[in-house]
């Protein structure tokens, strides 16, 4: 899948996944994507609801080993 | 104004004294709903913590300015930002150090009361969690019963209190929580004790538990008596501590009873549980003081912050012991039943030795509440 912005969040752990999440967001344009990679357990769970909760949208979701990258569309 | 740092222990002060206290829980909306901080008088505001990136103006109004106020989150970081935002902001709050996971897992030793020839029985309550373990202490000598996993608290207090931990017993087989009792055990050379019928499976070496197996604690003969007492699991036993107190494990609860399906034999394991509920237990003297290894709701916390009620007093109030129709007792225990709890599979295998995951999948492994209990 191809995104408009790559943000590289692994390592970090709450609450600096979705705070740089949100900045990196805020930086596109409505139907942009980027591309969010994170390791941190907590993230699997809040990055959904953020993205729920900011009504973007999560086109695709995978894991590999222990990276778990996002594509979230902005809204 | 400045952020405080409160300690799990300083919270568990405040759920045990009845004291009042605002939390602020900036976890998910289903993460609080599953699992929160209990306290008989605290109140509760759940906003995710990434719903307050943009500022916490909107929801100072709903912030008390004349309490207590605690921020809490998962692990930490994303309480400490919150309440840094609302330090900004003018107000004096709290965070918890370590967030839920470290409130999961703390444990305070309560005693319970005396036993012939100064003797004392502690219960350790684990509140975040509402596992309860016990230390049974004599003249030198301690019983544990139903350790749960973080083993330094026991062989710390034991130190404490000058005493050689002796035996080491679990009432059953847990599935809700990973047992420390063969790790102290193995650090302290107590004898372990597990009832056979649950460990058909285990890896380890063990002392078989059976329905009349005695110990005594110290040489004034403080007597731990095991009573079979099947139904939450096929190999569940009770002890009878000094002729004083009944430790139930999870067959018997204050406001509840086990339930018989977590190892996937609800249907086998009913009747069992009945037997031991309105036979076994109705043989025993009424004046016993029960002691369960789990509680489920704040409101089973005795004013002291201990788990503890005469058994003649459940068979009168506990629902659970007042179902007269052997098929609609059987419907209770075996329908509707609540979610099981958090990996509860994996965590039977924690505890038969099959497997050994980190501290940290541990953790994972025993988030969220017990639920061992049908209501």
């Amino acid at each position: 899948m191809k995104s408009n912005l790559q943000l590289d969040a692994k390592g970090l752990s709450c609450p600096m996944p979705i705070v740089k999440t949100k900045k990196a967001i805020d930086t596109l344009a409505s139907g942009e994507i980027l591309e969010v990679q994170v390791t941190d357990k907590g993230a699997l769970a809040d990055i959904p609801a953020w993205v729920k909760a900011g009504g973007h949208a999560i086109l695709d979701k995978s894991e590999d080993a222990g990276v778990i990258t996002f594509f979230i569309q902005k809204a | 104004m400045s952020v405080l740092k409160w300690s799990a222990a300083q919270v568990a002060k405040k759920v045990i004294n009845n004291e009042e206290l605002f939390i602020l829980d900036v976890r998910n909306t289903d993460a609080f709903e599953d699992w929160k901080i209990d306290g008989h008088k605290f109140e509760y505001l759940n906003i995710p913590y990434f719903e307050l990136l943009d500022g916490v103006e909107d929801i100072l109004p709903k912030i008390p300015a004349d309490k207590d106020v605690l921020v809490v989150c998962a692990k930490e970081g994303s309480s400490l930002m919150v309440a840094e935002m609302l330090s900004e902001a003018g107000r004096t709050v709290a965070y918890l150090e370590g967030g839920m996971k470290t409130w999961s897992e703390y444990l305070e030793p309560i005693k319970v009361g005396d036993l012939t020839g100064g003797g004392e029985l502690y219960q350790f309550v684990r509140l975040g969690k509402g596992c309860l373990s016990y230390m049974v202490i004599s003249e030198g000598e301690a019983a544990i019963i139903d350790a749960v996993r973080f083993t330094d608290a026991f062989t710390s207090f034991a130190e404490e209190k000058n005493v050689k931990i002796k035996y080491v017993f679990d009432t059953h087989l847990h599935a809700d929580h990973i047992s420390g009792g063969r790790h102290i055990a193995a650090t302290t050379g107590a004898t372990y004790y597990l009832p056979p019928k649950d460990a058909e499976e285990v890896v380890f070496d063990y002392t078989p538990l059976l329905d009349g197996t005695a110990v005594q604690v110290g040489a004034s003969k403080i007597d731990v008596g095991a009573i079979y007492s099947p139904g939450h699991t096929i190999g569940s036993t009770s002890f009878v501590v000094d002729s004083k107190y009944l430790l139930t494990g999870d067959i018997l609860f204050i406001d509840s009873i086990g339930r018989p399906d977590l190892a996937g034999l609800a249907e086998d394991w009913v009747g069992d549980l009945r037997e031991t509920l309105y036979k076994r237990y109705r043989e025993l003297s009424e004046d016993l003081i029960v002691l369960p290894a789990h509680f489920m709701i704040i409101d089973e916390l005795n004013e002291d912050g201990t788990v503890a009620k005469h058994l003649g007093q459940l068979f009168a109030e506990n629902h659970g012991l007042n179902i007269k129709d052997e098929a609609e007792f059987r419907s209770v225990v075996t329908e509707h039943l609540p979610p099981q709890p958090n990996a509860y599979q994996e965590i039977r295998r924690v505890n038969m030795g099959k497997i050994t995951p980190t501290q940290d999948e541990q953790t994972e492994m025993e988030i969220g509440p017990n639920r061992c209990a049908v209501r």
